[in-house]
This record gives structure tokens, C-alpha cells and sequence, in this order.
């Protein structure tokens, strides 16, 4: 193995065992907001996407609608996609193992995958990555639901803040820069506002309004591609 | 917790990715596309931790959620490894409530 894919699997260990502390964290609390153990690993499986996974949970745990807890869910899941259209270069031609390489782009697999130099060590990054986290993150999972099962008063242990505490973890990294900044205060101040008028649910999604806020306005010159 | 909806939330998910592979990639080029859809997980983010501190259901509650919050914040600001952070949340707000 050359010295450069060795280096991309310690980082690709790396990555893994990070996102196995959140893969406990989420099986526990996934099972003490209201999921069985296999319908908290069916997600982690099936799904794959963590925030996306979390929201899901978090909505429906407490007590919002489950056209609500979809919204929230597909929103966050779409940057997934602006990942794959990045990635799209990398992932395999043939329709068959496409259909198969898409379950696995997320954050992290193409975070690591588009910095490479060529797209030999792109792609080795990308399944390196791929296939390691997802054993991580399903093994990490069902040990945290195993684990939850153990616990009979969520709130007594303060596990209601276990899944916002993540979020802002998961947040706090691209709150860097004045749109992030200004988009976040946004969110924040809709969440505020609409939480006594609208039911369970609608004010996460209302903050997906704050996305536009925060970007830059249209200037003629972004209509046209600038060189 | 129903299947269904755990089954279509995660089919969609899926179809989400792999129609990405199939769009090309210069429709991403365009700087407002980029900066958009960074933001839209911060946005949503962000009101999944405000909603999930101080919603009371239909209104607004302050109460043990926010100094355990605030716990977090700290350790996210000394680069505390990810589980450090959720179970210095779920500590300080659980002796929050055993004080109070």
C-alpha cells in the first residue's frame, strides 16, 4: 500500500471512531425518545444520514407531526445530494453499482474524498471511508439502543438535551463567517417567534427560511457565469 | 414509533442521493447554489437546538435544558471530543433538576 492510502485509512479511522461517539448518543437516545432497537438500527442502516436520522427522532419524540418530521428530515437529507453531484466524477459509471455507491455519500465520505489528488486516491478515500463508518456507525448505534433500553426516566438524566447538545456540536464547526452567523441568529429568533403559534414541528422548518436570509443577494453578474 | 414512517423517511433520503449522481455537476456551480445550500443545514440546525431548549409546547419554557445547553457550548468551545459534550448537557441539567 503507497504512503498516501495509508494516510487516508488513518484518517478514515479517525472519522469512524468519531462518529461512533455520536452513534452511541444517538441509539440511547433514539431508544428513550420513543424507538425500538431495531427501528433505531434500521435507521442508522437504511437512512445513513445522521442529522437526518436525529431530526426524525427528535420531531416525533416530541410529539410533532409526522408530515413535519418527514420535512425536517428530507431538508436535511437534500445536501446529500449536492454532495453526490459534487462526487458524481468519482462514483462508479455502471447504474448498478451507483445505485449502490449513492447509499454511502454523506458529510464525512465526501469531505474526504473531493481534497484528494487524483481521482484513484479520491475514490479509495471515498470506499475507505464509506465502509468504515458505516460499520462504526451501525455497531455504534445499536450498542447506544441496547444501552438506552437501561433507562427508565429519560428526563432524570437530562438525556431531553443529549440530541440538542449534538445538534450544536454538529453546528458550531459552520458557524464561520457572517452569512453562517447571520443565518444562524435568523433561525434562531424564527424558532423563538413561532414556537407559541405554530404546532409541533412547523417552527424547525420555518428556520429553513433563514437559509435564504443569510445568503448573499442576487447581483446581476451571478445570473451569468463569471470567470 | 411507526415503521412507516421510518421506512419512507429513509427511502427518500436514499432517492435524495442518487438523484444527485445523476445531476450534472456544473448546475452546482453558481455561487448562490453553494453558499444555500451550506446554510440550509445550519438553519436547520440551529432551530432543532432552540426548539429542542426552550419549546414547552406552545410556549416557551425556560427551565434545567438550558444550563445544561450552555454546558455544551462550553465544552464545544474548549474542542471537547463530541460524547464529552452530550454528556456534559445531560449531566448538568440532570443535577440542575435533582437541585431544583
Amino acid at each position: 500500500m503507497t504512503p498516501e492510502r495509508r494516510k487516508i485509512m488513518g484518517d478514515a479511522l479517525g472519522v469512524a471512531l468519531a462518529v461512533a461517539a455520536y452513534g452511541v448518543a444517538f441509539g440511547a437516545t433514539a431508544r428513550t425518545s420513543g424507538a425500538t432497537v431495531a427501528q433505531a438500527c434500521s435507521l442508522s442502516l437504511l437512512m445513513f444520514t445522521g442529522a437526518s436520522q436525529s431530526a426524525l427522532i427528535s420531531v416525533l419524540g416530541t410529539g410533532g407531526t409526522v408530515a413535519a418530521a418527514l420535512s425536517v428530515t428530507w431538508l436535511l437529507g437534500a445536501r446529500n445530494g449536492l454532495y453526490a453531484m459534487r462526487l458524481s466524477a468519482l462514483l462508479p459509471r455502471s447504474l448498478g453499482r451507483r445505485v449502490g455507491a449513492a447509499h454511502f455519500v454523506i458529510d464525512e465520505t465526501m469531505a474526504m474524498a473531493v481534497v484528494r489528488e487524483t481521482p484513484e486516491l479520491g475514490r479509495f478515500a471515498f470506499w475507505s471511508t464509506a465502509l468504515m463508518l458505516f460499520s462504526f456507525w451501525n455497531i455504534s448505534t445499536l450498542v447506544g439502543a441496547l444501552a438506552g433500553g437501561l433507562i427508565d426516566d429519560p428526563a432524570k438524566f437530562g438525556l431531553d438535551v443529549a440530541f440538542p447538545a449534538a445538534f450544536l456540536a454538529l453546528v458550531a464547526p459552520q458557524l464561520q463567517g457572517r452569512p453562517a452567523r447571520r443565518t444562524g441568529v435568523v433561525a434562531a429568533l424564527i424558532a423563538v417567534v413561532a414556537i407559541p403559534l405554530a404546532p409541533k414541528g412547523v417552527p424547525i422548518l420555518l428556520c429553513a427560511m433563514a437559509a435564504l436570509v443569510g445568503a448573499p443577494p442576487i447581483r446581476r453578474s451571478d445570473a451569468k457565469p463569471s470567470q | 414509533m411507526s415503521w412507516t414512517v421510518i421506512l419512507v423517511g429513509s427511502f427518500g433520503c436514499y432517492v435524495l442521493k442518487l438523484v444527485g449522481t445523476f445531476v450534472p455537476a456544473r448546475l452546482l456551480a453558481g455561487p448562490r447554489v453553494q453558499t444555500f445550500s451550506k446554510l440550509l443545514p445550519v438553519a436547520l440546525l440551529v432551530g432543532l437546538v432552540v426548539v429542542m431548549s426552550v419549546d414547552g409546547g406552545r410556549r416557551l419554557s425556560i427551565d434545567a435544558r438550558i444550563p445544561g445547553m450552555l454546558a455544551a457550548a462550553v465544552a464545544i468551545r474548549l474542542r471537547a471530543p463530541f460524547l464529552v459534550v452530550v454528556v456534559a448537557a445531560a449531566v448538568t441539567t440532570a443535577l440542575v433538576r435533582l437541585a431544583t
